[in-house]
């Protein structure tokens, strides 16, 4: 994919992993505060068949992060002047980051995982303009309290890991066992970088392909029955039907160790794609009554970008895996050596 | 194409909403290439304990006139892979299988078609790749599934792969291929529930001549037919990572 570097479009791809409080990230002018009511009778692209066209390449990477911070309240928008303060405020960080990361080539300070070398970096990325101060909607803005039962399932799963961490590669993350990366979801929340996804539509489905890593979702729009309960996936089961010309899809099925901000395996998803003149309006409510006590619900632009999505093949080029167990096995073998020797 | 009084009539498929041969569906091959493409007997397999569960069933062969037209050393390859193909064939260690062999997997695979573009969609290790019709682009770089361009010749798509990686097999027999790969895969309805499937290998580095494989898919036609995950990386980790472990498995 092409990655536009550009000082007017300056703006931090959200990553997935940062849904914790942050400080308030750039904000542009908006192109959602369109009021609600405009009168222009824009009408969406069709497909052959007649249902809304959203077939393409799309970025949901984002400058919003998912959770509003704190000290905002029940602020869910930045004013145009806001959002253009926050926008140069950004930009002048990124580029004092970027003139930082400067280090002299074969010293040790050198060796470092630089994504802007690879067109990678968040300010590197195409991102659709928001003005929101969080991905999730509503005056509160942020996760609802998680359940104690929720907590107890966490804290029991890092319990069971703590001192196993690289005992083998069902100690490590899914993602680096290259099983999910996580931000597919549902609901899908933009990854670290690549936030690339490919939307294919053909009579009666809708399928939804991540660039990471390759997953599709084939969704059917014929409001069919979800699979019995006993079959569970990490993407779940997701069944869709229109209303007008949003699609809205509903997923269950998930496994217990799909595990999105903690959930169990009763997670419900219930997502919303609305074609607009600027892209897809992704709207999506969660609800998991093991995890939080009420549902929770978020929105995320998504734009058009140019070009193919490339193949990420990452089980096949997943050294990262073996570096890191061999990494592991030879430190315990060198503390080994080391007691042994202190014994002799 | 003139077709010979004697042939049977080509099978018209219904249109998709833009006129084309609507090929939507899940699909899936009924015969034992991915085993091995040529014709063979039954025979152990590579898993004693597995017994009768898990040994090669026969097959008539995919390829047309039988013979894979190796050179010499690459004959000799195909035999080395063979000795060695539990610790050498991808499929073991859930790596995308590649064009054809993705095709002929033991799982369906489903045809989402546009106008613009055909998304095939495997079940097997969530394999994807989109045909862009009416593209004459180039892939910047090798990959596992290849660049596919396509086009429609009457009843038939045909799709263009290349820049298919050298890391994937035909089949678990060992057959090979080197990076200069080229496949044309042609799929035709033949009936309401079949395609006619075929795939002509060029690779000078490997065969001496294209050769081609074809055989019928069948459609999954219960209802409520769907694609499940089959996210087999889990699956290969013993295999990949098992001497790495910190203790070994308490059992396998």
């Amino acid at each position: 994919m092409t990655h536009r570097f550009s000082a007017r479009f300056l703006a931090v791809v959200m990553a997935a992993l940062l849904l914790t409080a942050l400080p308030a990230l750039a904000q542009i002018q908006s192109v959602a505060a369109k009021p609600a009511t405009a009168a222009k009778p824009w009408t969406p692209p069709k497909t052959a068949e007649g249902v809304p066209d959203f077939q393409g390449v799309w970025t949901n990477a984002t400058n919003t992060p998912l959770e509003r911070p704190q000290k905002l309240g029940a602020k869910e928008f930045y004013t145009e002047e806001e959002a253009a303060q926050l926008d140069k405020a950004e930009a002048e960080a990124a580029e004092k980051a970027a003139e930082g990361r400067q280090t002299e080539p074969g010293t040790a300070a050198d060796v470092h995982y630089d994504l802007g070398q690879f067109g990678l970096a968040r300010y590197q990325a195409k991102s659709i303009k928001n003005r929101r101060t969080s991905l999730i909607v509503g005056p509160e803005g942020r996760v609802p309290p998680t359940l104690p039962e929720a907590q107890k399932r966490q804290a029991d799963r890092l319990a069971a890991n703590r001192g196993h961490q690289f005992d083998g590669p069902e100690n490590r993350p899914l993602s680096e066992r290259c099983i999910v990366q996580g931000h597919e979801g549902p609901p899908m929340l933009p990854a670290g970088y690549n936030a690339n996804l490919q939307i294919q539509q053909g009579p009666g489905y809708v399928a939804i392909m991540h660039e990471m890593v390759h997953d599709t979702r084939i969704i059917p729009t014929d409001g069919s029955a979800h699979l019995a309960p006993s079959v569970r996936q990490f993407l779940g089961d997701s069944r869709g039907h229109w209303e007008g010309n949003t699609l809205v899809v509903d997923t269950t099925n998930f496994t217990d160790r799909t595990a999105f901000r903690g959930s169990g395996e009763k997670l419900h998803v219930v997502e919303r794609f609305t074609p607009t003149e600027d892209g897809i309006r992704y709207q999506f409510t969660v609800d998991d009554p093991s995890t939080w006590d009420k549902p929770w619900s978020a929105e995320i632009p998504m734009t058009k970008v140019d070009g193919r999505i490339y193949e990420y093949a990452c089980q096949e080029g997943n050294y990262g895996m073996r570096n890191t167990l061999h990494g592991a096995r030879t430190t315990e073998q060198e503390e080994a050596v080391k007691t042994s020797g202190k014994t002799e | 194409m003139a077709v010979p009084a004697a042939a049977q009539a080509q099978y018209r498929a219904p249109r998709t909403a833009d006129g084309k041969p609507n090929l939507n569906g899940i699909w899936q091959a009924m015969n034992t290439a991915n085993w091995d493409i040529r014709p063979h007997a039954a025979a152990q397999g590579p898993v004693l304990s597995l017994g009768a569960q898990f040994s090669i069933p026969p097959g008539i062969g995919v390829v047309e006139g039988d013979e894979i037209p190796y050179l010499p050393a690459a004959a000799a390859k195909q035999k080395e892979n063979f000795a060695k193909r539990l610790t050498l064939d991808p499929e073991v260690k859930c790596y995308l299988p590649g064009v054809p062999r993705a095709t002929y997997m033991p799982y369906p695979f489903q045809i989402v078609q546009s106008a613009k573009t055909i998304m095939l969609v495997y079940e097997y290790a969530g394999g994807v790749r989109t045909v862009y019709m009416d593209s004459n682009s180039k892939a910047p770089a090798d990959s596992w599934m290849g660049w596919s361009n396509g086009h429609w010749e009457g009843e038939t798509l045909v799709v263009d792969v290349t820049s298919l990686n050298e890391d994937t097999w035909f089949d678990r027999a060992g057959d090979h291929h080197s990076d200069a790969l080229h496949v044309v895969e042609r799929y035709t309805a033949r009936s309401a529930d079949t395609l006619n499937y075929e795939a002509t290998i060029e690779d000078s580095k490997t065969f001496s001549r294209p050769w081609k494989i074809s055989m019928p898919l069948y459609r999954h036609v219960e209802k409520n037919a769907q694609l499940l995950e089959y996210k087999c990386p889990e699956f290969a980790e013993e295999v990949l990572y098992g001497p790495l472990r910190k203790k070994p498995l308490a059992s396998k």
